[in-house]
């Protein structure tokens, strides 16, 4: 696993100036490799959101760098930083920021028609995207006439369409069932594991278990990471045991 | 496993119908998936405590085979009935280790308890992970019922952890040092 997709080093960042300066992120650095996925989580006001917007170049950093593809985001111009944005990163956004005039499906195909794919292609990979999250049947509705879950689903579609390699999601899950939060990771650890490089923010362990690694942010620093993963080896008498959940097994 | 669930789970598949021990087991090992497998004498312990408790009747001896046929009564219906029911209660067991463990550690002075749930933060979330890997294959390898006992395991996992947040939410608004023993 050599190959780098995303790499984030020593950022600090602070929001604000003055007296209003808050300093979100201090010292922060996390490589993510192809094919791997990497959950954040951490307290609420820790920088979760904050580091996901500098790994999408959506920010810059105070200090440090992010370099995705190889490619610095500190050197680029902003014109050049929407550009590799545009070609590398796909993106799912806390509050979603979907395009309320837009159906569902032009949504989803609108970074597509972007790079230059054409209407009638990129409409037929928008509805598959739908379809893999499970709202093909409502490609043609805009965004104010479904349900906050459904909304979420249209983004997440819309940050996985397409050849992008860098996938970052940022409480994708949060209007979501159990059941359907699952398949829509699923999704996006198929894109993984075909080879794109993912971070993933969550508050939810059960969707952080997706992930190859789990590092956890508090107060703009990563305090802790999850080791290595072990598949539980279950003999009978310890599944036993934890269905019981310490009864008297 | 708890002897609790055994004695319920052998009850109700008599409420389907009179069974001997050794088909009562193999019943009872079929429908949990071969999870919870039961040795012979577990079953008759437990069929004779039923017995004992008026759940069960063991049918007049034993057949020319050596086996005898137990059938559940009344007042065994009643109880699996009111087995269906009602909720099984976690939050009443007073043995969970690891509660005790914590409750011990924000109370005792010297202990690092930010500490502590990091690390179980930091093991429970590992385990999270390998089970979401299992269930991944058991998904693709279209075994439900795996599927299932999985999720089982993978929601009491993540409640651990969602718990643990917590508490070290707690913490970090109030922390507890020796100043609250001293206050007492
Ligand atoms: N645009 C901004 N201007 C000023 N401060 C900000 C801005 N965005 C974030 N912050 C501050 O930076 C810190 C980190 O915020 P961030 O949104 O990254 O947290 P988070 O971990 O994503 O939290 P949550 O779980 O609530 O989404 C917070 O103290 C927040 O108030
Ligand atoms: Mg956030």
């Amino acid at each position: 696993m050599s190959d780098v997709v995303l790499e984030i080093a020593h950022v600090t960042h602070v929001h604000g100036t003055g007296a209003a300066e808050v300093r979100a992120l201090a010292g922060v650095s996390l490589t993510v490799h192809a094919g791997e996925l990497v959950a954040v989580m951490g307290p609420s006001g820790s920088g979760k959101s904050s580091l996901l917007a500098l790994a999408g170049g959506l920010d810059v950093p105070t200090s440090g760098d992010v370099v995705i593809e190889g490619r610095s985001l500190a050197r680029a111009s902003a014109r050049e930083r929407a550009a590799m944005r545009r070609r590398h990163v796909g993106y799912v956004f806390q509050d979603l920021n979907l395009v309320p005039s837009l159906t569902a499906a032009e949504n989803v195909a609108l970074p597509l028609e972007l790079d230059g794919v054409r209407t009638r292609d990129a409409r037929a990979q928008a509805v598959a995207a739908l379809e893999g999250v499970g709202i093909e049947g409502l490609a043609d509705r805009f965004p104010d006439d479904m349900s906050g879950g459904q909304q979420q689903r249209v983004a997440i579609a819309r940050a996985l369409v397409g050849p992008r390699r860098i996938l970052l999601a940022d409480e994708p899950t949060g209007a979501l069932d159990t059941a359907t939060g699952d398949v829509v990771l699923g999704v996006l650890r198929s894109r993984i594991d075909d080879g794109a490089a993912g971070v993933l923010v969550t508050h939810e362990p059960r969707h952080a278990a997706w992930a190859d690694r789990v590092v956890f942010l508090r107060d703009g620093m990563i305090v802790d990471e999850s080791g290595d993963v072990v598949e539980p080896v279950f003999t009978d008498q310890v599944l036993a045991a934890e269905l019981a959940g310490g009864d008297d097994a | 496993m708890s002897a609790q669930a055994v004695r319920r789970g052998l009850l109700a598949l008599l409420a389907k119908e009179p069974m001997y021990g050794a088909r009562l087991r193999s019943e009872f090992e079929q429908a949990t998936g071969g999870t919870w497998p039961l040795n012979v004498g577990q079953v008759y312990t437990t069929l004779n405590r039923l017995e004992r408790d008026g759940l069960v009747v063991g049918g007049g001896g034993a057949d020319d085979e050596g086996r005898i046929l137990y059938a559940i009564t009344e007042a065994g219906h009643a109880e699996v009935d009111h087995w269906w029911s009602s909720p099984i209660d976690h939050a009443s067991d007073p043995r969970d280790e690891l509660a005790i463990k914590i409750a011990l550690a924000v109370t005792l002075p010297g202990v690092n308890a930010t500490g502590l749930l990091q690390a179980q933060r930091r093991s429970t979330l590992s385990h999270l992970q390998g089970l979401n890997r299992l269930k991944r294959r058991a998904s693709s390898e279209g075994d439900q019922a795996w599927q299932l006992v999985l999720d089982r395991l993978l929601f009491a996992a993540e409640a651990e952890v969602r718990w643990v947040d917590h508490v070290d939410a707690l913490l970090s608004v109030h922390p507890l040092p020796a100043a609250r023993k001293e206050s007492r």
